[in-house]
């Protein structure tokens, strides 16, 4: 299949998902359902990743910058800026999008080998719309408050690193993340990753659909979920960085 | 009655040829056998059959409804009246028995929590799994996974039952126990039931109608207690492939043996 075939078939299956649910309630039910396992399910991960960054970007910060022309509350300044701008909703979801991205292919590919989306379809389930829709939906709504929680993390780390090693004043620290605050930033991380989230989860669930073959095929459709939307997540964050902040 | 005209079908952009004008009648309150080798097209001509292929020739007609006309919406309501056993069970992982016993009452029946759950218990204790309600697909035997889905099938009283390859991957008692519960249910609800399958017990035991598919053709129609005085070579060699079932021929030829074995 080449590409553009791939994509007008991407584009074909992301219609058929799109529709009113069969049954509402079942929707939710399975709308819910998958806000916990693709979100909740994901904070454990996002808080270890979080702290540890935050941290890390303190120190390097302050071994690359620590020079007499930059204030000393540059390293809290710029720790927040990167967290904020790039690895609070990229960063985080090209990391997200190896967990969630492969659990989605997973999931629906082995559905497909094992006849369950044809038995959906049997009995006059929009298969698509039943199995993607609460996947992609839940998603885009748990995302924004992943991405707040890893914004908050990554700065305790920082605070926690100084704390810790002292490598800078804590207060010069505090003061740092709060100078020349702009709030937009935090909206453009929001946006983001809304975009974010629907990459990973219809192009992850357009993979486990398509999937033909076996449990080699269902492994090799994970691996592709999880390269195209990274891929993916990167153009769109070129592009949306383009039209948000210049 | 299901009814199918003059399939044709091809894949391949129309390069491969699997069905040849395939004509035959699948009757109320009977178990309608599609059997043949395997590559033969049986399982092809019954997806076309349910409408998860669409045939390039011909008509496929439900009590008289020709599905290879009908629109999506028409369809879906055709659906509704279809229960399916796939080969590989195809319960839903995520779903206990009694869960997926439910799932289709819960999408499409306007009945109460209740209810549903009544006649989920219900579907389970007639294929006789009363006891692994709450169990996972996962933590199921083969036969006890098949005899689920059968419950699954039947939950909305399906007026249709297909089933692909039943008796795939169980033993011979556990096969005979899915057959009779496949019969029972056919004669009891009247259902007009499809199976594939190439078990020559199951051909034996409950071949009330068969239709004998042979590289894409309709090879031959009839009944198990006719398949022994069947002079077609083709036929012969799939059913006969087995000394038992070959020796057994013999010995009904040699002794003029009509009445078919129980």
């Amino acid at each position: 299949m080449t590409a553009l075939e791939k994509f007008g078939t991407y584009c074909t299956f992301m219609v058929q998902s799109i529709g009113v649910p069969e049954k509402w309630k079942e929707f939710f039910k399975r709308y819910i359902n998958e806000i916990y396992k693709l979100g909740i399910d994901s904070i454990p991960l996002i808080l270890i990743v979080s702290l540890f960054i935050g941290s890390l970007c303190t120190i390097l910060i302050k071994l690359n910058i620590s020079n007499p022309i930059f204030p000393r509350y540059s390293v809290g300044m710029t720790t927040r800026e990167i967290i904020l701008l790039e690895f609070s909703s990229s960063i985080l979801c090209l990391i997200l999008s190896g967990k969630i991205g492969s659990n989605i292919a997973s999931e629906i590919g082995t559905m497909r080998v094992t006849e369950q989306i044809d038995a959906l379809e049997i009995m006059g389930i929009n298969s698509a719309n039943f199995l993607v829709m609460p996947k992609v939906l839940g998603l885009i709504t748990i995302m924004p408050f992943m991405v707040i929680i890893c914004m908050a993390t990554s700065l305790f780390g920082g605070y926690f690193i100084c704390v810790l090693t002292g490598i800078v004043d804590v207060d010069t620290y505090i003061y740092g993340i709060q100078s020349k605050f702009i709030e937009w930033y935090v909206w453009f991380a929001l946006i983001k990753s809304l975009f974010f989230a629907y990459i990973i989860s219809s192009i992850s669930a357009f993979y486990g659909y398509t999937v033909k073959g076996g449990s080699v095929e269902v492994g090799q459709a994970s691996t592709d979920a999880v390269v195209m939307s990274n891929i993916m997540i990167l153009v769109a964050d070129v592009i949306l960085t383009k039209l948000m902040l210049q | 009655m299901i009814e199918v005209k003059n399939i044709d079908k091809f894949f391949d952009n129309g390069t491969r040829q699997i069905l040849f004008n395939v004509s035959a009648k699948f009757y109320d309150g009977k178990t309608n056998l599609i059997i043949g080798q395997s590559g033969s097209g049986k399982t092809v001509l019954v997806k076309n059959i349910v409408g998860l292929f669409k045939p390039d020739k011909g008509e496929i007609l439900y009590d008289g409804r020709d599905i290879t006309r009908m629109s999506a919406k028409q369809m879906k309501e055709i659906r509704k009246e279809i229960g399916m056993l796939f080969q590989g069970s195809a319960l839903f992982d995520s779903e206990t028995v009694i869960g997926n016993v439910m799932f289709p009452l819960r999408m499409f029946s306007h009945l109460s929590s209740e209810e549903q759950l009544e006649r989920a218990h219900f579907c389970i204790d007639r294929v006789n799994l009363t006891g692994s309600e709450d169990k996972f697909p996962a933590e199921l035997s083969g036969g006890m996974q098949k005899r689920a889905a059968i419950a699954r099938a039947i939950a909305l009283n399906p007026k249709y039952l297909f089933c692909d390859e039943p008796n795939s991957g169980l033993d011979p008692k556990t096969s005979i126990v899915i057959d009779d519960l496949l019969s029972d249910i056919t004669h009891e609800y009247g259902i007009t039931t499809i199976i594939n399958t190439h078990d020559m017990n199951s051909v034996m035991g409950i071949g009330e109608n068969i239709v004998f598919i042979n590289k894409g053709h309709v090879g031959w129609i009839g009944n198990k207690d006719e398949i022994y005085n069947v002079d077609n070579d083709e036929l012969n060699r799939f059913v006969y492939a087995t000394d038992l079932f070959s020796d057994v021929r013999k010995y009904r030829l040699e002794h003029g043996y009509k009445r078919s074995i129980q």
